[in-house]
């Protein structure tokens, strides 16, 4: 029996000839990763260890992203922490207001995470290295404090659940609605520990920024990881990006899969995760009447150039309705500035919309715009749990920035085809 | 190693939004974080619990965020064990590597109610229901995660081979 993508990398960071699902392994790091919500833990976990360095300074990312700019007295503590500790330590990779970035936006930006390597983050969202060939998954704070003092972790072995991609998607279909359908398809615990393996002819099909969307939302599917095939168009973004060499893994003919889902782009349409969970999914067509008071494009899930673009093509010489706060967040000082030289945030603006400098802020509802009670928003983020934005009864509803978009300019939520014909 | 106390039980996908909501992770005080665990699931969960209690919940319990002040928040509230269906992974890592203990038995949540007083023994693997009067079998957790678990956590065990 052979080994999945993901099985390959483990077992490579193992040193081991092979492994199988459910072994337990202790594993190689090329990159351990924290935020300023959860280094804290970690740092305070380190120190009961006692070292005075961690295992490889360029190998330890923190980046200052939640309740950055700092929110209040105790963000600004929180961070005031984890920047002493990485002065202290020499770590290259820290990034704090004016460089920093949503932290899953931002490493691959700055090319610190490349194929085949094996990351581990304190942030759930860290699978979304996957995209580009990686191994990636969110730990807590202690897995995150030990990797930083040996340069290992332990894992459990996962099996595989493989998604055939065919076809292509169709106008203002992105990523967020290839991943959405899946998570409707399979449950918030459909992929509880398994691998999600994308494969097929639709991969390359798919921009890198729709890759990291899906994969970024893998753990929303319950998954430890998910991975794509390592193609041309990965390694072209790897090769703009980064210095290091990746390194190519691919499943073996004959690996192990518990199940295969076969997924047609072409058939996929707008999709909409209600509340509270990202599996409660519609098709843009079944959504029915439902007014907005808020709309946030942004977060780790769709903060990218591409997801900007998407949503300026559809604010382009609009306004969004009255009495819909619509929030812009560019994930990454780079594509702040990107951005701007191409003009997006002045159609932004013109269209009514604020952006703002690049935070996790709203998605998690630590500030830059919580939700009061009974308020509901069309958010461009991964999570649509009780209270994830704010008041615990108001709502998110998560969808792509060009349903986002639509969605702001009507006031409810809406298509981007329903504007099709319209001034704009 | 024992644990016993009364059942608080919750549904599936308690999520770690609603173990511990965002707006109070901008501190990783335990007893802070403990002061508002299960808030917005279950405003009365602090006065209810007692020191010793078991969560009982059904499927993919600690669904969500990586943040590890979830477990944290549970094991200060005075939770000796939680007891689910099944768990959410990154949940269930932080938990043994933060020392709570914690169980995958479908069987015992679906004969379980809130309630009930349910005694665990860690060593023997067994889970007696005082209450219903009724002991189940459960698996012991896997050898790696015994020591890690005696060494007290993650760190505690990384130290030891230091
Ligand atoms: S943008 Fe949202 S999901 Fe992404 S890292 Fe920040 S808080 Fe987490």
């Amino acid at each position: 029996m052979g080994m999945t993508m993901t099985q390959k990398i483990l077992a490579n960071k193992a040193g081991l000839d092979k492994v199988v699902p459910d072994q337990l392994i202790l594993a190689d790091l090329d990159m351990a990763l924290g935020n300023d919500i959860t280094a804290p833990v970690a740092i305070g976990e380190f120190r009961k260890l006692g070292l005075d360095k961690v295992f490889d300074e360029k190998k330890v990312s923190l980046v200052m992203d939640h309740f950055t700019p700092n929110k209040d007295i105790k963000a600004a503590e929180q961070c005031r922490y984890v920047r002493e500790f990485a002065n202290e330590m020499d770590i290259e990779n820290f990034y704090d207001v004016g460089e920093m970035g949503v932290e899953h936006a931002l490493l691959p930006e700055k090319g610190l995470v490349v194929a085949g390597d094996l990351i581990i983050g304190a942030d759930s969202h860290t699978c979304t290295y996957g995209a580009l060939g990686a191994f990636s998954t969110g730990v807590g704070s202690t897995d995150l404090a030990a990797g930083m003092a040996t340069g290992k972790a332990w894992f459990k072995v996962p099996s595989a659940v493989q998604f055939v991609l065919t076809g292509e998607m169709q106008e203002h279909v992105s990523g967020k609605d290839v991943i959405l359908h899946i998570i409707g398809m399979v449950g918030v615990d459909g992929m509880l520990y398994k691998s999600m393996e994308f494969a097929g002819p639709g991969v390359k099909n798919l921009s890198m920024s729709d890759r990291l969307c899906i994969s970024n939302m893998a753990i929303e599917a319950g998954a430890k990881n998910g991975i794509f095939p390592v193609d041309e168009k990965t390694l072209e973004y790897i090769a703009v990006h980064s210095d290091r060499k990746p390194v190519i893994f691919e499943a073996d003919e004959d690996a192990e899969y518990e199940k295969v889902y076969e997924i047609n782009l072409s058939e996929i349409k707008p999709t909409v995760a209600f509340p509270h969970l990202p599996e409660n999914t519609r098709t843009i067509d079944e959504v029915g009447d439902i007014k907005i008071d808020q709309v946030v494009v942004g977060s780790c899930t769709n903060g990218r150039l591409e997801d900007m673009i998407m949503a300026a093509e559809i604010l382009k010489g609009r306004k969004v309705a009255k009495g819909v706060r619509t929030i812009i967040i560019p994930a990454t000082q780079k594509i702040y500035m990107d951005s701007m030289k191409m003009g997006l945030l002045e159609i932004f603006i013109n269209a009514g919309a604020i952006v703002s400098t690049p935070t996790c802020g709203p998605c998690l509802g630590g500030h830059m715009g919580i939700l009061a009670k009974g308020e509901r928003a069309v958010a461009t983020t991964n999570r649509n749990f009780v209270g994830r934005m704010g008041h615990p009864e108001s709502e998110v509803y998560l969808a792509s920035p060009s349903v986002a978009a639509a969605s702001a300019v009507l006031g409810r939520i809406a298509s981007p085809a329903e504007l099709n014909g319209r001034e704009g | 190693m024992n644990a016993k106390g009364k059942v608080l039980k919750y549904g599936s996908n308690v999520d770690t939004d609603v173990i511990i909501p965002a707006r109070y992770l901008n501190t990783s005080d335990p007893k802070e974080l403990a002061a508002h665990c299960m808030e917005d699931l279950d405003p009365d969960f602090r006065n209810k619990v007692e020191d010793g209690d078991i969560i009982v919940a059904e499927q993919n319990f600690g669904s969500g965020s990586s943040r590890e002040h979830a477990p944290i928040a549970i094991k200060e509230s005075g939770i000796s064990c939680v007891i689910a269906s099944s768990f959410a992974r990154i949940f269930y890592r932080n938990s043994i590597n933060i020392g709570l203990p914690i169980i995958e038995s479908p069987e015992v949540v679906a004969e379980t109610d809130d309630g009930d007083v349910l005694e665990v023994d860690f060593t023997k693997g067994e889970i007696t229901n005082v209450t219903k009067g009724k002991t189940y079998t459960i698996q012991p957790f896997p050898e790696f995660i015994q020591e890690l678990i005696s060494a007290g956590g993650l760190i505690k065990y990384n130290k030891a081979k230091m």
